[in-house]
């Protein structure tokens, strides 16, 4: 491996980096197959900006929002598999509460759809919390749990049928423009740099790694993690049911079987691509943002080129345990290095 | 030794050995507390039982106890497997999904004409693959056993939808197929007959093995032993990661094999085959006794599980008034419920033998 050989700190730029590298490359290939694909040009009728890098733009920010939970989360040591479930929930109660409402026009409507939707996941977000930091079960049962019974959730909240509705100021927020930019990104991006900016600004990310770290250490340190680990799950269920209010708006149709299917498969990706260990301990929103980006873009490639999308997943998951393989050789040379320069830190290597 | 004294139906030796039965029941209580659970579920799948008659009726009888059995050898399968893993402190996330890919794979190699039983190898054989790929992933990349499986299940998953995203169909003639082949033992009146197939045999074979492996060989008591403590198992000298590649070969092989007694009852293999699975055999492992955090359990609890969840499935269906799709909340209900339970009892039991799980004990002081 050419990974061995350089210093730690080269090693995590470097896979930042390398995101970004793949981002360049998949957009080559498509840029290679047709020359035009990188052109953006103005919507003469409504002035709205159009193009395949909107589009890709657009594609994101579901998954924008759930990677960004999901690295809060790994970094305290745990996982969560809900996030996909918990957008088909999100889904399920707004598709629900709008065709109850019937008003089409009403923006009140539409907040109030948001509101419980989000309601809901955060509620769901702070049992999986309750589950992990009060009960003590591991995180990927009780969120293995909520990842079915969300599922389960959403059917009998729509009684097993894929339900729409129409409501313009709720499409508004998937399909809409602002002053030629489209209204998804310019929220999912306020939504990551407010979190970026809550975590990075304050000391609440220092306390999230610090769980993750070592949670014992970080309580005898006087940081509770229990609040904090109620807090992290609580914002990735918000995260993903503001994922799953931007997939079932742009479509108003929520489709109890598909609707974020296997998503945290692409939430976990977007982390591991970003450079953070799945061991916990640290996280980078902007390398989640990176991933997010790629995975995105992947898609939009695959469907641009034409190949088949059923091999999407498999190569997803191929990336991954290459990723993890790439991270467990890191670590290890690691703590080669270490021990050679006699450091007494060994332990924390295992540890970590 | 208690053996030769069970037979003798008169004098005083049969009143000793019905008393040192007593004592020794009543010393196993006392020593193995960790053992309530598997009690517990004994008893829910009883008091399920007796519920199940007195509301609905047709429950104690020969076809829906032996349905109940055929219905759900591929779970008692993988929950086996699934004992052998949490024993040793880890998780198999990937049953479901190597059971969808390995049935896929295995039902469009059958109708591309290759030999069927090369088929079945094939289709175990798979599983191995996983379960191998999985234990290599934990043992030699440090990767956690959840992640590792993780990756695997959405592996297997993806894989399974690159071979076919429709259902695949097993012809009707198919070698295969008679892996389902509904003997009857007992011919009761009407359709009220006491079955086996070969699957509910296989399913019985594999229990039979998995308890004589656990209990009786110095594999079962390293698995055990890992549980407990790895570090100390390996302080020990056990082959502490030889072992753990067999246990996750093992959940994998296993998951190849109720991929064989699935499909062949069914005749269908599909992509979306097995979603949730895994949760369905750790209920089924956990309802069992089995601690989630590994060391103690029972793989015939694990059996009395994987029959609760299945008479679970009888009761909503008879009763109506359920929605199937709750199904998976309830399953996840009940485990949680056994979880706490655990929970409850190893910090009873922690109190007076010193920290053996890795908990939190000082924690529950704090609120």
């Amino acid at each position: 491996m050419s990974t061995t050989g350089t210093g730690p700190r080269h090693l995590v730029r470097r896979q930042y980096f390398w995101g970004i590298v793949a981002i360049v490359l998949l957009l080559l290939v498509n840029v290679l197959k047709d020359p035009g694909f990188l052109a953006l040009s103005v919507n003469p009728a409504n002035g709205n900006l159009v193009g395949n890098l909107v589009d890709i733009l657009r594609a994101a920010a579901p998954i924008l929002m759930i990677a960004v939970g999901m690295s809060l989360v790994v970094a305290t040591g745990g996982i969560d598999l809900s996030v996909g479930s918990l957008m088909v929930v999100a889904g399920a109660v707004s598709m629900e509460f709008l065709k109850a409402s019937g008003d089409a026009s009403s923006g009140g409507v539409a907040l109030g759809a948001l509101g419980l939707a989000l309601a809901v996941t955060a509620l769901l977000g702070a049992l999986n919390g309750i589950l992990v930091s009060v009960v003590g079960l591991q995180p990927f049962i009780s969120t293995l749990v909520m990842m079915l019974a969300g599922r389960g959730l959403a059917k009998v909240i729509t009684s097993g049928q894929n339900t729409a509705a129409s409501n313009e100021p709720f499409r508004w927020l998937a399909n809409g423009f602002v002053l030629g930019f489209p209204v998804v990104v310019l929220l999912a991006a306020a939504v990551v740099v407010a979190v970026a900016v809550v975590v990075r600004r304050s000391a609440l990310g220092l306390m999230i790694e610090a769980v993750g770290i070592n949670r014992k250490a970080s309580r005898m340190a006087g940081i509770r993690p229990r609040g904090l680990l109620l807090t992290v799950y609580g914002i990735s269920g918000v995260l993903a049911g503001i994922a799953g209010v931007f997939a079932t708006a742009s479509v108003m149709t929520v489709d109890v079987s598909r609707t974020g299917y296997q998503l945290e498969l692409d939430a976990i990706l977007a982390v591991v691509i970003g450079g953070t260990s799945l061991a916990g301990g640290k996280f980078s929103i902007g390398g989640s943002v990176v991933g997010a980006l790629l995975i995105a873009t992947l898609d939009k490639t695959i469907v641009f080129l034409g190949v088949s999308s059923s091999a999407t997943p498999a190569f997803k998951a191929a990336v991954i345990i290459v990723l993890c393989l790439l991270q467990a050789e890191r670590v290890r040379s690691l703590f080669r290095q270490r021990r050679a320069a006699g450091s007494p830190v060994s332990k924390e290597g295992v540890a970590a | 030794m208690t053996s030769t004294l069970v037979p003798g139906p008169t004098g005083p030796a049969a009143r000793s050995g019905i008393a040192r039965l007593a004592g020794t029941m009543a010393r196993t209580w006392r020593a193995n507390l960790a053992a309530l659970p598997t009690l517990a579920s004994l008893v829910i799948f009883a008091v399920m039982i007796v519920y199940g008659e007195l509301t609905y009726g047709r429950i104690v009888q020969y076809n829906t106890l032996s349905n109940l059995l055929v219905n759900n050898a591929h779970l008692v399968i993988i929950a086996v497997g699934m004992t052998f893993v949490i024993l040793t402190g880890g998780i198999d996330l990937s049953v479901g999904a190597v059971i969808a890919f390995s049935s896929v794979a295995g039902v469009m190699l059958a109708n591309a004409g290759w030999n069927p039983w090369v088929v079945v190898v094939l289709m175990i054989g798979s599983g191995t693959a996983f379960g191998v790929g999985s234990g290599l992933l934990i043992q030699y990349a440090n990767v956690q056993p959840f992640i590792a499986t993780l990756a695997m299940m959405f592996l297997a998953r993806g894989l399974a939808s690159t071979l076919s995203t429709t259902p695949e169909r097993l012809p009707e003639d198919s070698a295969i197929r008679s892996l389902a082949t509904r003997f009857k033992i007992v011919d009761g009146e009407r359709v009220d007959d006491l079955i086996v197939t070969p699957g509910v045999i296989i399913a019985i074979l594999i229990v039979a093995a998995g308890f004589f492996v656990l209990h009786r060989t110095r594999t079962g008591r390293t698995v055990y032993a890992i549980g407990g403590s790895e570090q100390s198992a390996a302080l020990m000298g056990l082959p502490v990661v030889r072992t753990k590649l067999w246990v996750y070969a093992i959940s994998g092989t296993l998951a190849g094999l109720a991929s064989v007694v699935y499909t062949a009852r069914l005749g269908i293999a599909q992509n979306i085959t097995g979603i949730g699975w895994e949760l369905d055999a750790i209920a089924a492992v956990v309802i069992g006794g089995t601690l989630l955090t590994g060391g103690a359990g029972f793989v015939l609890g694990s059996v009395v599980g994987a029959l609760v969840l299945g008479l679970m499935n009888v009761l909503i269906t008879r009763d109506g008034g359920i929605r199937p799709e709750a199904t998976t909340i309830i399953t996840g209900g009940i485990l949680l419920v056994f979880v706490l339970l655990q929970r409850v009892l190893t910090a009873r039991g922690r109190g007076r033998s010193g920290e053996s799980v890795p908990a939190r004990p000082p924690e529950s002081g704090l609120a």
